[in-house]
């Protein structure tokens, strides 16, 4: 009887192709795949059956499996891996390809597919899978002969995380998955054609030092490509902001790439960034950008973007440099290398920064700060209504004294924009949220693949009522793998960021977005096996959170909140960083906006 | 970059030289389409390698800054070797081929183009490579404003039909992409 143990089958003895699949993955470094088998994926979940290499996780929608591989990735650094079937398995797929795709997260999609001679046919569960996917993903594959197979998969890996990391579906006709041929190693020449640039060019670094010397009001920026880069990037970014004494903010995908609570740290710029961010990117003099890629959250109005200031751009994608707003320094190169190469130059240049100047700037900034755009009243009356940022800030503090390790992830709206600027996140891949694409329903299967990939971390999704039923589903595979994932949702009865642009753009017609005919959360958690627990007053927040955070199960806390509340600071669409609004006073601004802005998102 | 560079329009023709797999040309198609290029004109055939390269030869247009995008962009395709923009990397030679059907009847039916049919494509280098006695069909290579100039003038001689290839170019001298 041949092996059956994709490990031990032998390079020169040909094997079905789903054993040949698997010991591509393993030689990978796959541990872990998230899935939802189907027709044509089924000799894949026969060789699954007949190893223990590598562990399954069964989901209960595609989309999550893909999300979960997104929370796998980015909170482990490593390469997140997706099992789905054809055609509504693939087109199930999508949404959390783009995801991967906006934020840049490496992920291998392995989609199943009808047998190569069916194909073209309309077939039974057929999707042009390579067609949909396409603009989807950083590349894909259709494996047309098993001898490509083992080949196309190492590839797949090596694409998938090198350079601007990205997904990468592999489309597997199921005569392929059945039909013999030989394993092929990785290989280890380099890629034909695929060679991202990763080292910095020395010229253009003693530029960007020579005018990072010269600033009189700096400023750095940084965003994903720090985390990207790994745990390197973010320390010689930590060593390169506290050496030069220059101010830092970071866009949503970057938190925790520079600690949040050091003095230096801004807070996040952008739509829903601080007052002091904003004002510091619209006064700067030198803006030193990161891994980050002057997305339109970021700049506001483009022509009034940090009008005075040369600009460096660190970028590993070429693409994103010179594409919406054109730079002095354009640096193509990983994060870590170019900001490594940057401390270097810096510190052998005697040149000494303008103190005076800079120190000119820090006052300015201080002043911005004395705003405190980030306050509000929680009124402490008993049975007083909570406020979602109040609830988000004792999240915060209570967790502070949790011994565990700490994995945030969020859905999308109202909810997310204060776990940015409420809860401070300081150190990289530990915030999980979907950015560039705006998905509702990704923090719960994201913070599935974080719980997977670090069993004993206390991993919470911050959520809203509306987001996180795009995805509740996913309370199944929590019961199924005992994952102890805390959801934590800030419940205003409404999809609040929508709600809040129909406030204050359309005047007050909140057409269609009241949560109506809600679920009740605490008899759904209990339904699917976890722990429902309610916050109705302020009263109730402290114990439920303690009480959340002590329970060693699933737990859904539905926290009551203000749903008047809106999300402040603002720059409203169309407009600059100087003319943010900071709160509800200050709305009627609003109606200045023109119907060039409110085309806008 | 200043402004006014940035602002203005510029027509580019780009080499792109590609693994010849299958999908590469709806790659670059909905990359175009996807970001809302122009394409002005695009030729794609195996070259190299025994036909496991393929060059293909687009014509956009944009601004500076757009057409840095596109050839950015197209890079960071991964069965993309190189891309190299002919219109701004020094002098370089564009040529498209056409085919054009005039039908253009003796005079014993009633025309009396055929004549100046002849004599235009003469003077135009065309030749004549299928004719009958309703109809020529000329064969004519040069650049586009070439072919766009004897196609309109022989639009009132009878002009039927129109195949063109699109543009194929190439550095002058020792320069390779």
């Amino acid at each position: 009887m041949p092996d059956a143990h994709p490990h031990q089958i032998h390079a020169e003895i040909p094997a079905p192709g789903a054993e040949i699949l698997l010991r591509a993955l393993k030689d990978q470094g796959v541990d872990v795949i998230f899935g939802y088998p189907g027709g044509s994926v089924l000799p894949i979940y026969d060789a699954l059956f007949n190893q223990n290499a590598i562990r399954h996780i069964l989901v209960r929608h595609e989309q999550a499996a893909l999300h979960a591989a997104e929370g796998y990735a980015r909170s482990t650094g490593r390469v997140g891996v997706a099992l789905v079937t054809s055609g509504p398995g693939a087109t199930n797929a999508v949404t959390g390809l783009t995801d991967a795709l906006m934020d840049s997260i490496p992920v291998v999609c392995l989609t199943g597919q009808v047998p190569t001679h069916l194909i073209g046919n309309d077939a039974f569960q057929e999707a042009d899978t390579t067609g949909i996917t396409r603009p989807a993903t950083k590349h894909n594959y259709l494996v047309k002969r098993p001898g490509d197979l083992a080949r196309v998969v190492h590839e797949a890996f090596y694409v998938a995380r090198s350079g601007r990391p990205g997904p990468v579906v592999i489309d597997l006709p199921k005569d392929i998955l059945i039909g013999k041929t030989l394993y092929t190693p990785p290989p280890e020449t380099p890629h034909r054609s695929y060679r991202p640039q990763t080292q910095p060019d020395a010229g253009q670094i003693a530029r960007a030092v020579a005018i990072l010397k010269s600033a009189k009001r700096p400023m750095v920026y940084t965003g994903g490509g720090v985390i990207n880069a790994g745990p390197a990037a973010a320390e010689a970014l930590t060593r390169f902001v506290r050496k030069s004494g220059f101010p830092c903010t970071s866009t949503l995908m970057g938190l925790g790439a520079f600690p949040a609570s050091d003095p230096q740290f801004l807070g996040m710029l952008g739509m829903h960034g601080t007052y002091e961010a904003n004002l510091a990117m619209h006064g700067c003099d030198v803006l030193l950008n990161v891994g980050a890629r002057f997305d339109d959250r970021v700049t506001g109005r483009l022509n009034a973007f940090s009008p005075g200031s040369r600009k460096i751009h660190i970028d590993i994608d070429p693409s994103s440099i010179n594409k919406n707003v054109p730079v002095d320094v354009p640096i193509v190169a990983d994060a870590a290398r170019a900001l490594a190469a940057l401390l270097a130059a810096w510190e052998a240049d005697p040149t000494p920064v303008d103190r005076p100047a800079i120190a000119a700037w820090w006052r300015q900034i201080d002043g911005w700060k004395g705003i405190d755009c980030l306050r509000y009243i929680q009124p402490r009356d008993p049975g007083s209504i909570i406020k979602p940022q109040y609830a988000i800030q004792r999240l915060y503090e209570i967790t502070r004294t949790v011994k565990q390790e700490i994995f945030i992830t969020t859905e999308v709206g109202q909810h997310q924009m204060w776990a940015a600027q409420y809860f401070k996140f300081e150190e990289p891949n530990h915030l999980m949220t979907s950015g560039g694409l705006g998905t509702m329903g990704y923090g719960l299967p994201a913070a599935m693949g974080v719980q997977i990939a670090h069993p004993d971390a206390l991993v919470i999704d911050i959520a809203g009522e509306a987001s996180i039923l795009m995805n509740i589903q996913e309370m199944g595979t929590l019961a199924q793998y005992r994952l102890p994932v805390k959801i934590f949702i800030l419940n205003n009865e409404y999809m609040g960021m929508v709600r809040q642009w129909q406030e204050l753009l359309h005047g007050g017609r909140y057409s269609e977005t009241y949560s109506a005919a809600l679920p009740d959360f605490v008899k759904l958690a209990d339904s699917f096996h976890a722990v429902g627990m309610r916050a109705k007053s302020v009263d109730d927040l402290d114990r439920v959170i303690h009480e959340m955070l002590a329970c060693d199960r699933a737990v859904i806390a539905d926290i009551a909140v203000d749903p008047k509340e809106n999300c402040f600071p603002m720059i409203p669409s169309g407009a600059a960083h100087n003319e943010m609004i900071l709160g509800s006073e200050q709305v009627g601004s609003v109606a200045g906006v023109t119907d060039e802005g409110k085309v806008l998102v | 970059m200043p402004d006014s560079q940035l602002n203005s329009c510029r027509t580019a023709t780009i080499a792109v030289l590609v693994d010849n797999e299958p999908g590469i040309l709806a790659r670059v198609v909905g990359l175009f389409s996807g970001r809302g290029y122009n394409i002005d004109s695009l030729t794609v055939a195996a070259v190299e390698d025994g036909g496991n390269r393929s060059r293909i030869n687009i014509v956009t247009s944009g601004t500076e800054m757009v057409i840095e995008q596109i050839k950015a962009q197209l890079d960071r395709l991964v069965p993309v070797h190189r891309v190299a923009d002919l219109s701004k990397n020094g002098p370089y030679l564009a040529r498209e081929m056409a085919l054009i059907k005039v039908v253009c009847p003796h005079e014993g039916a009633g025309g009396n183009n055929r004549a100046e049919a002849l004599r235009l494509a003469d003077a135009f280098r065309a030749r004549v490579v299928d004719a009958t006695t309703e109809s020529f069909v000329f064969e004519m290579t040069g650049s586009t404003d070439k072919l766009d100039a004897f196609v309109e003038l022989m639009r009132p001689l009878g002009l039927a039909e129109v195949s063109r290839t699109g543009v194929v170019a190439i550095a002058r001298g020792t320069r390779v992409i």
